[in-house]
């Protein structure tokens, strides 16, 4: 089971690869990027997308691509950092604990070892895991096309069912995550398809305690639930100035589903996404209140 | 069909040769090279059986394109020890009875083996965590969890590959 025939290119930097992109366009040909191909080339074996140039990333020089690194406020993460490298993060296990826990539940330990933080975000998979974590961490994520480089707001990117804010001819390069203020706590929850791995609703939640206990900030993203991943943000607007005790964070958490379209399919029904979109949300906020104060 | 020139280090040797680009890695392993120890089973990513080792890393080679692996180094279970020997981890596999038919074996042996390189006394949950991409019909994972932590052991205690004869 091969994909299609396509003509391979090797992208030595990002300026390359958007040049190609441009090239291929300009001819009328379809072409893709290549990062770990773990989303692209099942849906090539399938002849659901049939390119006709793959323009391989993954030899691409560019130090902002991989690696993760603190400055400041600021923490950014290369598009090309594998799952397994952000789930061993030293600097992001410390201030930024829920991408390594999601990058722990990514598939399994092979998918892990080859797919891509940037290419799970550009293909924008309505049930993979990094969605709902980057909208609660309300990150910025850096595009790079021919007319140089722009940031766009986590809140912007997730426009559809496999569809990003990203132009054709842009690369995501990195992803800049605030660093989080004290008594911030966070959590990700997934309820995980037993045969594929992916999440039918995964729910990530960022909470910032007040001094008296209270909710001072959060938010929460959701995954799995309708064709993009999106901010519950009825449920925040509940939360936010009350008790954080399991009573209340569920009953503000009854409308964590508010504005999303649920999918009904053959994994999940929409009304058993609703009660589960709920559920996890509340133990998400839970989780991560706990841990902001402890 | 275009073909283009490719070089991957393949259990130690270096391999230069033509493919097309959109040859999957497991192929060029098992036509190509005839190392059919590799095995194919869903051909999607989910049952881990045509796993190999990239650069160390355990892989799904049905997930990879042979020109991806240019410049890299593939380990099969051809050659994760030398020829006529078990590894320690295969050792275990055989007298733990890890295996019954064998489909999946060649890919569990090699995740497991990149698991006690990284944690080299894992516990039952880690274990079982790692090879939740390898799929086995057949033995109920019991007795290959119990292989693997027989392999920790052993490996801890300093075991080599020993000589296949020995055991037959
Ligand atoms: C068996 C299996 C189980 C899986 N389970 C899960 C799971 O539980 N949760 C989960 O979230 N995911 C899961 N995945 C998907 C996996 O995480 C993929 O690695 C990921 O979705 C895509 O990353 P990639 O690097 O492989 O991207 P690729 O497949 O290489 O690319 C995906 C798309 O993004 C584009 N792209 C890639 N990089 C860039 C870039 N830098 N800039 C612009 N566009 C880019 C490509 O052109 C392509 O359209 C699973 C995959 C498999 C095979
Ligand atoms: S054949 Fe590759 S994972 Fe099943
Ligand atoms: S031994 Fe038969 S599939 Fe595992």
């Amino acid at each position: 089971m091969n994909p299609a025939t396509f003509e391979y290119h090797r992208a030595g930097s990002v300026d390359e690869a958007i040049g190609l992109l441009g090239r291929f366009a300009a001819e009328g040909t379809e072409a893709k990027l290549l990062a770990g191909g773990h989303s692209l080339l099942p849906v090539m074996k399938l002849r659901l997308a049939e390119p006709a140039h793959l323009i391989d990333l993954s030899g691409a020089t560019d130090a902002d691509l991989r690696g993760v690194r603190l400055d400041g406020s600021t923490i950014t993460v290369g598009a090309l950092t594998t799952h397994r490298d952000l789930e061993r993060d030293a600097t992001l296990r410390e201030r930024c604990p829920l991408l390594p826990q999601q990058a722990g539940r990514v598939g399994d330990r092979q998918v892990r070892a080859r797919g891509t933080f940037g290419g799970t975000l550009a293909h924008a998979d309505p049930a993979a895991d990094y969605p709902a974590g980057v909208l609660a961490l309300g990150v910025e994520i850096v595009a790079r096309g021919p007319g140089g480089e722009r940031t766009i707001a986590a809140d912007d990117f997730f426009v559809a069912f496999l569809t990003t804010a990203l132009a054709p001819d842009e690369v995501l390069t990195e992803v800049r995550i605030p660093v989080t203020p004290a008594r911030t706590g966070m959590e990700y929850q997934k309820l995980a398809n037993q045969a594929s791995g992916y999440a039918v609703v995964g729910v990530a939640a960022v909470v910032t305690v007040g001094a008296d206990g209270t909710c001072e900030a959060v938010r929460i993203g959701v995954t799995g639930a309708g064709d993009h991943a999106a901010r519950a943000v009825t449920a925040e607007a509940a939360l936010v100035g009350g008790p954080l005790d399991a009573s209340t964070v569920a009953a503000a958490c009854a409308s964590a589903d508010e504005g999303i379209d649920l999918l009904d399919d053959l994994h999940a029904s929409a009304d058993y996404r609703r009660r589960i979109v709920r559920g996890l949300s509340a133990r998400a906020v839970l989780a991560a209140a706990g841990r902001a104060t402890a | 069909m275009a073909t283009v020139p490719v070089t991957v280090t393949v259990n130690g040797t270096e391999r230069t040769t033509e493919v097309e680009p959109r040859t999957l890695l497991v192929y060029f392993l098992r036509d190509q090279l005839g190392l059919t120890g590799t095995h194919i089973g869903c051909q999607t990513g989910q049952c881990g059986a045509c796993t190999v080792q990239l650069d160390g890393e355990a892989v799904k080679s049905c997930m990879v394109l042979t020109v991806q692996a240019e410049g890299h180094a593939v380990t099969t279970i051809e050659g994760l020890a030398p020829a006529g020997t078990l590894h320690p981890v295969q050792a275990a596999f055989w007298e733990e009875h890890g295996l019954q038919c064998g489909y999946c074996t060649p890919g569990m042996v090699l995740t497991a083996e990149a698991l006690l390189r990284d944690d080299p006394d894992p516990d039952d949950h880690t274990i079982r965590h790692a090879i939740e991409g390898n799929l086995c019909r057949c033995t109920g994972y019991q007795s290959v969890v119990q292989s693997v932590r027989v392999a920790a052991t052993r490996m801890a205690e300093g075991a080599q590959p020993e000589p296949l004869l020995r055991r037959s």
